[in-house]
């Protein structure tokens, strides 16, 4: 294993996390120096800032064609991390931006300064290549976001919201920790590409039970069944631009790591944890959804769809082809988009109602035409209907895993994929609950118009237009993520 | 490079309906004008490339391909063939008579028009897909819009039921056939959804009887197939009238189109060998069917029964494997969704002036409404399928075609199903099949007239005659473009029947029966 020696390129390579840095800087000494009246300003400098250092980091930052490991082995400069790390600064800014109004967060530097960091902690999840470092991530990233789901002070629920959170986190991430020191005691390696090769002299217990251990704390971070219990309470009681943030972009590292360290550290133990993801999978589909059913809080039920989701883009692991992996990356691309427009609506509505209950949103349509539309945009894409990103996001995934189970003969796979596809069912009938009410019911206060304030209207439409740019031009997003995913075996 | 007659087509009422979306919700008229432009320019462009497909060349026509996720060998791929041409003329028909009679309707048009739409795109582009991919996708486009439309603008007392209930019907169909389209995909080896190429693949026997099922049923459900058309009636009952023609006319077609691409054309030996029972299905659809129209007291109800009854019609034309039968499929494809669309309207403008459909409440509409009177009259009569109308041309055809039908293969059933396969095999089998379903001409007969007599004659209630009304100009015209297109195939039906003929011998081929 050679590791790339220090040169101006790879500080090229990590430019958007310095940026990242600097602007969180930039935004807490604003915050000192504007007076109050100013201070909701700070939301469109963090958004305007994460806005920029995406286009820095599409411009400088495309890794070279190596997947060269850089600063001693710490970081692998992939196209795999470089899509997620994309990912995560569009997901911060567009959170950023539907902060801007949302109550208790808006005009707080700090608020924006923690976020920042949050996307920081991601971006070296997605690229960590050494244990260590991968760690560090993990806990930059999840202290960050235990301080902002609890961060409404005077609110009982969002206060129990980042109690359960860090709880939960930190019992995970400690059992994922002995994961880690398992495999470093009987390696002596810490670096993820070394690690592999070293197993090798391992009894195959301990890397069996080190894989378990392992996923606990990635299961935990992408809410898989069993390790999902936090998150109605958390999703309900945090600020709702932070739910929006966790559900995707904390999901979405949390699949980066997972499909990073499964692959890169497991590939001999395929045959433990391969059958073990396709039951989280299933389970989790399955589970989620069914919860989701009896749902009357909007904020749980996307709670519970987001486990849900969680299970189908799993099923893409679970393939373990560059098909696969790539439909798991597509799919949390096209979430990202999709589940970012439904709380940019759910936070427009409860300003105004000041209600999350799936009931107050009777006579959205009428209220607010556009809201309404972009909401069934959101939802419909949750549920999978073409012409939206969720149709080819599933019709990846399950294609991809049918594909692998005809090619193994492996009808395990095949059975994913039917359970699948009756999950997408329960899915749309919770969805086309919902947007019944939107559409059909009646309320007494549908003079009261909802007004949306342009900050929420740029987000909106530029995650409408991607829900439909994926889903009708699907073809070089997929392939972006098939190079990225042919980068990680 | 072809002008893409096609591509335009199917996006104008896309276009058409984002442009709407684009109205402030108060500008109703304008709306409505726009709506009624790209329902002009659909039927104009349609009825141009009805006229300019070369029948003597037959085959598929006005084709256009362009790689739409190569990754997966799923392409854009457009093209007409005799089979498609007059659907696709149907929706348009259909489209722009939809729009006129919903002139009136006042709640949230804009959005109701962008919805109906949307729809409309997804049904063109089932219509005129060559891709497997292609045609599920807009498949998926044209199902979902009808839950909203149901949902929001039909009969307060049904609607959450029946859209939900037709929502996930179908979504479940369109999920079995679409595992599989997946199996043909990765058993083909050919990376294409192509279907042009995939009617090619040479699957096995054992693969094709495995699969056809899955495939054919789950397109079928949107066709009304027994026991599967449960969501049908109800859906149509409580639709609002310009989605019930919508429903009936055009997208149980849709069903019935796609198990054809994609069921008999793509797996014909699994047709081959399943016909012969599931040409009993279609039996229980058409007589039973016709007995359940019969008891309705709703008039809507009535007519959605005589749908699924109609519809069975075209799918026992399917199991005939036969010229006669598959060429009647296609004209009877036309007749029913001309005729239907024109019951639902009738019925709309009759429910929307006397609130009621209850036929014992209803009597001497015609009266005040004489157009209405006239135009349910013939619909009536194409219904019972009398000469000189569509339904006639196309239910004759099918009845030849069942009464010299042949099992070709029968001898693979298990041992369980043995008797079936004797059955099948003999001579009696199909000509009984047909004179069965003959029952259902004479019950036809009787709830036609019956609910003429009862509605349009007799004594009118005295509230009736106080407070309706006849028809606008609009609703007239929509009437008389329907009542003309029965007319004219009925007359002259040289002016579709030689044209589905080139669509339905490549289907022969496929068949083996050729």
């Amino acid at each position: 294993m050679t590791f790339e020696p220090f040169t101006s390129a790879t500080l090229l390579a990590v430019l958007p996390e310095i940026l990242l840095v600097a602007l969180a800087a930039l935004v807490m000494g604003l915050d000192l120096l504007w007076p109050e009246s100013r201070k909701r300003t700070l939301g469109l400098v963090a958004a305007a800032g994460l806005g920029l250092i995406w286009v820095l980091a599409v411009i400088f930052s495309r890794p070279s064609a190596e997947n060269a490991l850089i600063f001693g082995g710490m970081l692998r400069d992939d196209w795999a991390s470089f899509v997620f790390r994309l990912l995560f600064i569009f997901s911060g800014m567009i959170v950023a931006l539907i902060s801007l109004d949302s109550p208790g967060v808006s005009g707080k530097g700090e608020y924006y300064a923690i976020l920042i960091s949050a996307v920081f902690g991601m971006n070296f999840m997605a690229s960590a290549a050494d244990l260590i470092m991968l760690y560090l991530a993990i806990e930059t990233t999840s202290i960050a976001l235990y301080l902002l789901a609890g961060y409404l002070r005077d609110d009982d629920k969002s206060s129990e919201s980042g109690l359960k959170y860090f709880l939960f986190g930190a019992f995970t991430s400690t059992v994922m920790l002995y994961g880690f020191s398992l495999l470093y005691g009987f390696t002596g390696k810490t670096n993820l590409y070394e690690l592999s090769a070293a197993l090798g002299n391992v009894p195959p217990l301990v890397v069996v039970v080190s894989a378990l251990l392992v996923l606990v704390g990635f299961g935990f971070k992408v809410a898989a069944v069993p390790f999902h219990f936090w998150t109605p309470d958390v999703y309900e009681g945090a600020p709702t631009p932070i739910t929006a943030f966790i559900s995707v972009a904390s999901k979405a590292a949390g699949f980066a790591v997972l499909i990073r360290v499964m692959l890169a550290v497991f590939p001999e133990a395929e045959s433990y944890w391969v059958p073990l993801v396709i039951v989280i999978s299933m389970v989790t589909m399955t589970l989620g959804n069914t919860l989701a059913l009896a749902q009357k809080n909007i904020k749980r039920l996307l709670a519970y769809s987001s486990i849900a989701q969680a299970g189908y883009a799993l099923v893409g692991l679970a393939a373990i082809s560059t098909a696969g992996i790539a439909a798991t990356i597509f799919y949390l691309v096209m979430y990202t988009l999709t589940n970012l427009a439904a709380f940019a609506v759910v936070i427009l509505v409860s300003r105004v109602t000041k209600s999350d209950e799936i009931a107050d949103y009777a006579g959205l349509s009428r209220r607010s035409p556009s809201l309404a539309l972009a909401f069934l945009v959101a939802f419909l894409s949750l549920g999978g209907m073409p012409p939206l990103a969720g149709f080819f996001g599933k019709f990846f995934v399950f294609a991809a895993v049918v594909q692998q189970g005809v090619a193994q003969n492996n009808s395990w796979l095949i059975w994913l994929a039917v359970v699948g596809v009756l999950n997408a069912i329960i899915g749309l009938y919770y969805y086309l609950v919902v947007l019944k009410v939107v559409y059909l019911y009646r309320s007494e206060r549908e003079s009261e118009k909802i007004p949306v304030p342009r900050a929420y209207a740029a987000a909106l439409w530029v995650c409408v237009a991607g829900i439909i740019l994926l889903g009708t031009w699907a073809s070089p997003w997929i392939g972006t993520a098939t190079s990225a995913a042919g980068n990680l075996f | 490079m072809n002008f893409p007659f096609l591509t335009i087509i199917t996006f104008t009422p896309l276009a058409a309906g984002l442009l709407i979306l684009l109205f402030p919700a108060e500008r109703k008229d304008e709306v409505r004008v726009t709506a009624l432009a790209a329902a002009v320019i659909a039927t104009a462009l349609s009825l141009f490339v009805y006229f300019t497909y070369n029948s003597a060349a037959g085959g598929y026509q006005f084709i256009e391909k362009y790689d739409w996720v190569p990754q997966f060998g799923i392409s854009y791929h457009v093209g007409v063939d005799g089979m498609s041409l007059p659907l696709v003329l149907l929706t348009s028909v259909v489209m722009l008579t939809g729009v006129l009679i919903s002139w009136g309707l006042d709640d949230r048009p804009r959005e109701f028009f962008a919805f109906l739409f949307i729809l409309a795109t997804g049904v063109f582009g089932v219509f005129v897909a060559l891709d497997l991919f292609h045609l599920f996708f807009f498949y998926e486009i044209a199902v979902f819009p009808m839950y909203l439309l149901i949902a929001i603008w039909g009969w307060a007392k049904t609607r959450e039921y029946a859209a939900m209930k037709l929502t996930l019907y179908l979504f479940i169909g369109s999920v079995v056939s679409l595992v599989g389209a997946l199996a043909m995909y990765y058993t083909s080896g050919l990376n294409t959804f192509d279907m042009l190429r995939l009617a090619e693949a040479n699957f096995s026997p054992e693969f094709q009887r495995l699969w056809f099922p899955f495939v054919f049923f789950g397109f079928a459900i949107l066709g009304g197939i027994f026991p599967f058309h449960n969501w049908s009636p109800d859906g149509h009952v409580a639709a609002p009238t310009a989605v019930s023609m919508f429903h009936a006319g055009v997208l149980m077609k849709l069903g019935a189109f796609a198990a054809l691409r994609v069921g008999i054309m793509l797996l014909p030996e699994g047709a081959r060998f399943h016909m012969p029972w599931i040409v009993l299905l279609t039996l229980v659809n058409v007589v039973y069917g016709s007995f359940i129209a019969m008891v309705q007291k709703d008039l809507k109800y009535m007519i959605g029964f005589s749908s699924v009854s109609h519809m069975g019609l075209v799918a026992m034309a399917f199991t005939t494997l036969n010229r006669e039968g598959y060429v009647g499929a296609g004209l009877q494809m036309f007749s029913h969704g001309v005729m239907t669309a024109l019951f639902f309207a009738c019925v709309g403008m009759i429910y929307d002036r006397a609130h009621t459909r209850m036929m014992p409440e209803l009597g001497g509409i015609s009266k005040k409404m004489p157009w209405v009177a006239v135009a349910f009259i013939i619909g009536g009569f194409t219904s019972m399928g009398m000469p000189g109308l569509s339904g006639f041309v196309a239910e004759l055809p099918i009845f030849l075609g069942v009464w010299k039908a042949k099992a070709v293969d029968v001898s693979g059933y298990p041992q369980w199903l043995s008797w079936l396969a004797n059955m099948a095999q003999q001579p009696w089998y199909f000509p009984a099949i047909a004179l069965i379903s003959a029952i259902a001409i004479v019950v036809t007969a009787a709830y036609v007239l019956r609910a003429v007599q009862k509605v349009f004659f007799g004594e009118i209630s005295p509230e009736h005659d106080h407070h309706v009304g006849d028809v606008t100009v609009l609703d007239k015209t929509a009437l008389s473009i329907l009542v003309g297109l029965m007319i004219l195939i009925g007359l002259y039906p040289t002016i579709m029947a030689p044209l589905i003929e080139t669509g339905v011998m490549p289907i022969l081929k496929l068949l083996k029966v050729a």
